[in-house]
């Protein structure tokens, strides 16, 4: 317990040491002014959720394989944090972008591939709540989660070569291409933050998932 | 039911658990079934019959434990499959009795498989309906396309799930002939069953579970009656 | 060959069971038809517009009547439980995957080949000179829609609400295919037809990941 402790404060810290870098460590880029600051809140939330969804990948891999519980709690505690960041994504992006382009969306790659993926997530979700039998939900929606995940690149090469216009408006930026050298370690700062933060809330998830194992286990064997 | 030339086969489970998300439907089950035997498996709703059979025909996957058939001659031997027949027909309802057979022949590569299929319909007696479809049989016509869908394929081992569910009296004894028949042709038989009738009569052995275990196994024909009468309940 | 025999066998009794009944392909005709006639209502075309959306809106109704074609795909088995006596005949699960899936790809190709002449009558847009180039379009694209359909329904039919199921879990997944058929078609149907040989290729690609998947996890998908 007091190990989770301290691990969710060291996040907590990072997280606000990183917003803090944001606004007061990283100089105001030329052309954006003020609104640009979100991109490293963004960008490194972003980045967050694709990793997490690689792991949920793995972890969905791991209990075909094994069957142990805990790579379900894994799994569907990787896409509860995953789908929160692309909120995040989806929601900061459009805020970052009409100030400075003028539009809210456009169909590119990364934007379009992050919301199939977004609704990827939330069918996983939604699926596991239409399964009642522990085994069974989570058996087929760790099926469900690598057939997801072998679509992704697809999903993203198909907007890319046929969907994007040309020339292409760079809108969320490539991350890190000609950054200055204070920017970067910021932009890098917060991409480590945001990676502790989430795997404290995957962490706490987890542990909540066990206790809700082990309570239907109990409550079974009383039924039984 | 003639013509079996096939390897007499056992069944064999060794500590078998099956588990639905943390509750045991069977623990540490083994049992050790020879070739030829007639079991009777007894035991109220809920003991894990219908698991245990299911296991064995392969449909469900245990959660740990193993399961083998010794004497079949390979692991994928047709004949090393068992019949399986339970609740439902598992045949197809929309189409005919004897379109239903050859499509389960030619899946397990039965031999001349139209003939097979003539030749079970006449068995079981259904060849007067053979054009009909599954949809329009009565209870015990499912029963007994269930049954030849079963032995197709000439299995060495028979797996029934209580057989006799909605059969009249003119039903169970047809049964019972019937699963006597194959029982003499050398098949392994294993049964589940509630209460005593004719078909339980011709068991030789009867294994009862409670709550997923194995709490009696007897060849004595006193504690037999008694499985079947008092454990049945 | 066992896994060839048992899949011959399988389509066999999948293509009688539909020539029977033909519930299948009369509703999904249908169904196609009504989507595009709202589609007519609820955009008016210039003749140039027409052929520039057209073929993504017949796209479209392609989808959303495959979504409902395929629901009862796995359904049907579990009446008599015949999934259970099908496992138990077949040599290799895999066969029953591919059975259907082959049914479900000549079922979606009759009814294409079948509303083609509709289309081209609605949207003023002559089908017959890119004809062969089309169909292999329709071909591919149907395929991949009949894959991924044909496992994620062996998916829904395991859980609640499985109608409405369906179509959530498909639909994202197909972005690709939407995306890449419906641009390949268009530019095939335009005033000066291009054969995009990099969309078609990305199609059978398309088709190999998720065949290659099914193959790799159907007979967890299957399982009890």
């Amino acid at each position: 317990m007091g190990k989770r402790i301290l691990f969710g404060i060291a996040a907590v810290f990072l997280v606000v040491a990183g917003a803090y870098a944001s606004f007061y460590i990283a100089p105001t880029e030329r052309t954006m002014g003020l609104i640009q600051r979100i991109f490293y809140f963004h960008a490194a939330t972003a980045w967050a959720g694709e990793t997490t969804f690689f792991v949920c990948f793995v972890a969905n891999l791991l209990y075909i394989w094994k069957r142990d519980p805990k790579y379900d709690w894994l799994g569907v505690s990787c896409a509860e944090v995953g789908l929160v960041c692309i909120t995040v994504v989806l929601i900061t992006g459009p805020i970052w972008a009409h100030p400075v382009w003028g539009i809210w969306w456009t169909w590119d790659a990364r934007l379009t591939s992050t919301f199939v993926l977004w609704l990827l997530y939330i069918s996983y979700l939604l699926l596991r709540s239409l399964i009642e039998e522990p085994d069974r939900r989570a058996l087929l929606s760790a099926l469900f989660g690598v057939f997801a995940f072998l679509d992704v690149p697809l999903v993203f090469f198909s907007i890319r070569w046929w969907r994007t216009q040309h020339p292409a408006p760079v809108i969320m930026g490539g991350s890190g291409a000609g950054l200055d050298p204070t920017m970067n370690k910021v932009f890098f700062f917060n991409v480590l933050a945001m990676h502790v933060f989430a795997a404290f809330l995957i962490v706490e998830r987890c542990v909540l998932e066990r206790t809700k194992h082990e309570v239907d286990l109990l409550q079974r064997e009383a039924e039984a | 039911m003639t013509s079996l030339t096939l390897p007499p086969t056992g069944l064999r489970l060794e500590n078998i658990d099956k588990r639905y998300g943390g509750l045991f439907a069977l623990r540490r089950v083994s049992l050790e079934i020879s070739p030829g035997e007639c079991v009777v498996l007894a035991g109220r709703n809920g003991s894990g019959k219908t698991t245990l059979l299911r296991i064995a025909a392969r449909i469900v996957r245990p959660t740990a434990g193993k399961l083998s058939f010794p004497g079949a001659s390979t692991e994928t031997d047709r004949n090393g499959r068992p019949g399986y027949v339970a609740h439902t027909t598992m045949v197809y309802d929309e189409l005919t009795a004897e379109e239903n057979l050859v499509l389960f022949a030619r899946l397990q590569n039965v031999q001349q498989p139209v003939a097979r299929a003539e030749e079970l319909l006449h068995e079981v007696g259904l060849y007067e309906r053979r054009a009909s479809a599954v949809r329009t049989f009565s209870r015990g016509m499912r029963q007994r396309i269930a049954i030849a869908r079963a032995l197709i394929h000439r299995p060495s081992v028979l797996l029934f799930d209580e057989p006799a569910t909605g059969l009249d009296p003119l039903g169970i004894s047809w049964l019972a002939k019937s699963l006597g028949d194959v029982h003499r042709a050398g098949c392994t038989v294993v049964m589940s069953l509630h209460g005593e009738s004719e078909i339980s009569a011709l068991a030789t052995r009867a294994v009862q579970l409670d709550a997923g275990s194995v709490v009696a196994d007897t060849n004595s024909g006193a504690s037999l009656h008694s499985i079947l009468t008092f454990g049945g309940a | 060959m066992g896994l060839l025999s048992n899949t011959a066998t399988l389509l066999g009794k999948e293509l009688r069971t539909e020539f029977r009944s033909r519930e299948l392909l009369t509703t999904t005709v249908v169904f196609i038809l009504v989507v595009l006639i709202l589609f007519s209502f609820a955009i008016s075309p210039t003749a140039v517009e027409s052929r520039e959306f057209g073929p993504g809106l017949l796209w479209l109704a392609i989808l959303f009547a495959a979504s409902l074609m395929l629901q009862p795909c796995f359904l049907r088995e579990q009446a008599n439980d015949t999934l259970s006596s099908l496992r138990l005949a077949v040599s290799d699960p895999f066969a029953i995957f591919l059975a259907k899936l082959i049914a479900n790809t000549l079922f979606l190709l009759v009814t294409e080949i079948l509303m083609l002449p509709v289309f081209a009558a609605f949207y003023n847009i002559p089908v017959l000179p890119q004809l062969h180039y089309l169909l292999l379009v329709l071909f591919l694209g149907s395929l991949g829609v009949s894959i991924a359909g044909t496992a994620l329904s062996a998916i829904s039919a395991q859980a609640r609400m499985r109608e409405l199921l369906l179509p959530l879990l498909l639909l994202p997944l197909l972005t690709p295919v939407l995306v890449v058929s419906a641009t390949v078609s268009v530019s095939l149907l335009d005033r000066e037809p291009v054969v995009q040989w990099k969309g078609i290729g990305f199609l059978a690609i398309f088709d190999l990941v998720f065949l290659t998947a099914l193959w790799l996890f159907g007979e967890y998908l299957l399982e009890e």
